[in-house]
């Protein structure tokens, strides 16, 4: 087979794979909108963030849909677990990309790689027999926003680091070698140099780990202590919109299994939004 | 010559699709309420062994998925851990056993007793601490079920409460994970089904069931309908049950799955 035959084959098998890709992502979108119609028909979208409570098991006219106390659960903690990862993440990638000599580096990276293996209802069943009851004996009851967070932090800690690392490793040799011959110190190059030339892809890769912080369930689900509230501190119980439809799914029918949909929606809207800011944040420094 | 594969395609995939239907005459679809399920897989297993060329098919959901899906025809069988509502007389409930639902308290708690207006101020947020009901001085932890379980419905309506008046500090799924907070929590009170409490107790988890009304919560006091937080486990189907579907809840509720109920530590009816 000729190259050019290759090439003209190529395209449209290509072409399809990105098409069938696109395709589920629209239909899941679909199915998302077709399955939460009769809770937005028969609530409105204004309940949702107006309602007194969330007591959907009662029907639309009864019950109560405020999903906003789930939303600020869900960002909260993702944002809690960002605040904790994202620093520790840029240290252990500076660690490896500037400071470990070869061997520890490829070592600590295989380890980094692993700890991002490590399923989910693993870091949650941690949590619950090791995190919370030392949180309790803090302030109880325990289960509560930190814990959520904590647990989200070491989840996404990899990520970050893994992101962060082959952001360092893509900026050119040439301005290392330049800040060298400028007579400047390790730290010096590292920090004022390499670090910002890679702030892009760093911000990228936090961001992405926030997304997926957001989109996590089981772990948090056994830690955050499920209770629908605005928390007043970290030691509150939060529920997220994860926690939320994983709870209620299985018992749920009608406007409240509805309603769970439209959870699924409002979680959809802010993942979106956040690849949407992740990849604004790698253009721009593409750019620059 | 592309098209014809397409079509031959789409023709093996119509006959994938279409082959359960086929084989529905010895496949029974049960599906509903976690407290019922292991019980009727292990009467499902025991029905198998029995009857080679039957396929039972469990699974579990909650008791709003059993009415839900008898109802819509995608089960056979529902599975419901509490009496029909007025609302699901379109269905037809046959009880195969008896549970319960204990307040359950840490070992290490020393409070031995708690009246129902008590469990009803410490879950609406009028007692907060365990010194005002002779405890320790130490703020209460209220585990609480997610919205839809049968276990909270029933929990409600004993006590007279409203969904809404609940003031939890933990919401949890299942039994089980309601169990292991409590075991990690000696400030902790939950309510879970006598059946899993009274395994887990003898099993050495920290955790002992409080009497309700001056009762034991035992399997006795279950079974003779002494103990007053208790509900049937029922089987519901929509309209009267045939062939296979008929033979399987005339099994269920035989002699000969008494020691299975037993071992699930629920209580058999006669």
């Amino acid at each position: 087979m000729s190259p050019s035959t290759r090439d003209r084959l190529a395209t449209p098998l290509l072409a399809t794979a990105a098409v069938v890709a696109t395709a589920v992502l629209l239909l899941i979108v679909a199915f998302l909108l077709r399955e939460s119609q009769p809770a937005l028909e028969a609530v409105g979208l204004a309940r949702f963030a107006f309602d007194p409570s969330w007591h959907p098991a009662a029907a639309a006219e009864a019950g109560h849909f405020n999903l906003m106390p789930m939303v600020a659960g869900s960002l909260l903690a993702a944002l809690g677990a960002v605040l904790i990862a994202a620093p520790l993440g840029l240290l252990c990638a500076v660690f490896c990309a500037d400071y470990a000599p070869r061997p520890l580096a490829s070592t600590f990276r295989a380890v980094l790689h692993l700890l991002a293996g490590v399923p989910s209802v693993v870091y949650g069943l941690w949590g619950l027999v090791v995190l919370v009851p030392m949180i309790r004996a803090l302030a109880p009851p325990g289960p509560s926003l930190l814990a959520a967070s904590l647990i989200l932090a070491l989840m996404i800690l990899p990520t970050v680091a893994v992101l962060a690392d082959a952001a360092l490793a893509a900026v050119p040799r040439e301005l290392r070698q330049a800040a060298a011959a400028l007579g400047l110190s390790r730290g010096r190059t590292v920090w004022s140099v390499v670090v910002p030339t890679a702030r892009g892809g760093i911000a990228g890769g936090v961001l992405l780990a926030g997304g997926r912080a957001i989109g996590e369930t089981l772990a948090v689900l056994m830690v955050c202590g499920n209770v629908v509230q605005v928390p007043d501190s970290v030691f509150d119980p939060v529920r997220t919109l994860t926690a939320n439809i994983a709870l209620e799914m299985a018992y749920a029918t009608g406007d409240h299994r509805a309603a769970l949909f439209v959870s699924g929606l409002a979680l959809a809207a802010v993942v979106s939004l956040l690849v949407w800011a992740a990849q604004g944040l790698e253009r721009s420094a593409a750019h620059a | 010559m592309k098209t014809v594969q397409l079509l031959m395609l789409a023709v093996c995939l119509l006959c994938a699709t279409s082959s359960p239907a086929v084989l529905a005459k010895e496949k029974l679809v049960v599906t509903g309420s976690s407290t019922v399920a292991p019980l009727v897989s292990e009467i499902a297993r025991a029905y198998e062994a029995r009857h080679p060329g039957a396929r039972i098919d469990v699974q579990t959901g909650g008791s709003s998925r059993g009415i839900a899906d008898a109802r819509a025809g995608l089960a056979d069988i529902g599975m419901v851990s509490r009496a029909l509502k007025p609302d699901e007389a379109d269905l037809l409930a046959a009880t195969i056993a008896r549970d319960g639902i204990a307040v359950i308290l840490h070992a290490n708690n020393p409070v031995q007793r708690l009246s129902d207006t008590q469990i009803a101020q410490i879950y609406t947020g009028a007692i907060r601490n365990w010194k005002d009901v002779g405890g320790r001085t130490a703020p209460i932890t209220v585990i609480h079920k997610a919205e839809g379980r049968s276990t909270l419905e029933l929990f409600l309506a004993y006590f007279k409460l409203a969904a809404e008046r609940i003031k939890p500090s933990v919401v949890i799924g299942d039994n089980q994970q309601g169990i292991k907070t409590l075991a990690g929590n000696p400030d902790g009170i939950a309510y879970v089904s006598i059946g899993s409490a009274e395994v887990e107790a003898e099993a050495g988890t920290p955790i002992k069931l409080l009497p309700l009304a001056g009762i034991a919560p035992t399997t006795a006091s279950v079974k003779d309908g002494r103990f007053p937080l208790s509900r049937p486990l029922n089987l519901v189907t929509r309209g009267t049950p045939t062939g296979l579907g008929k033979a399987f809840i005339d099994f269920a509720r035989s002699k000969a799955v008494h020691h299975l109920v037993l071992e699930q530590a629920f209580v058999p009816v006669d």
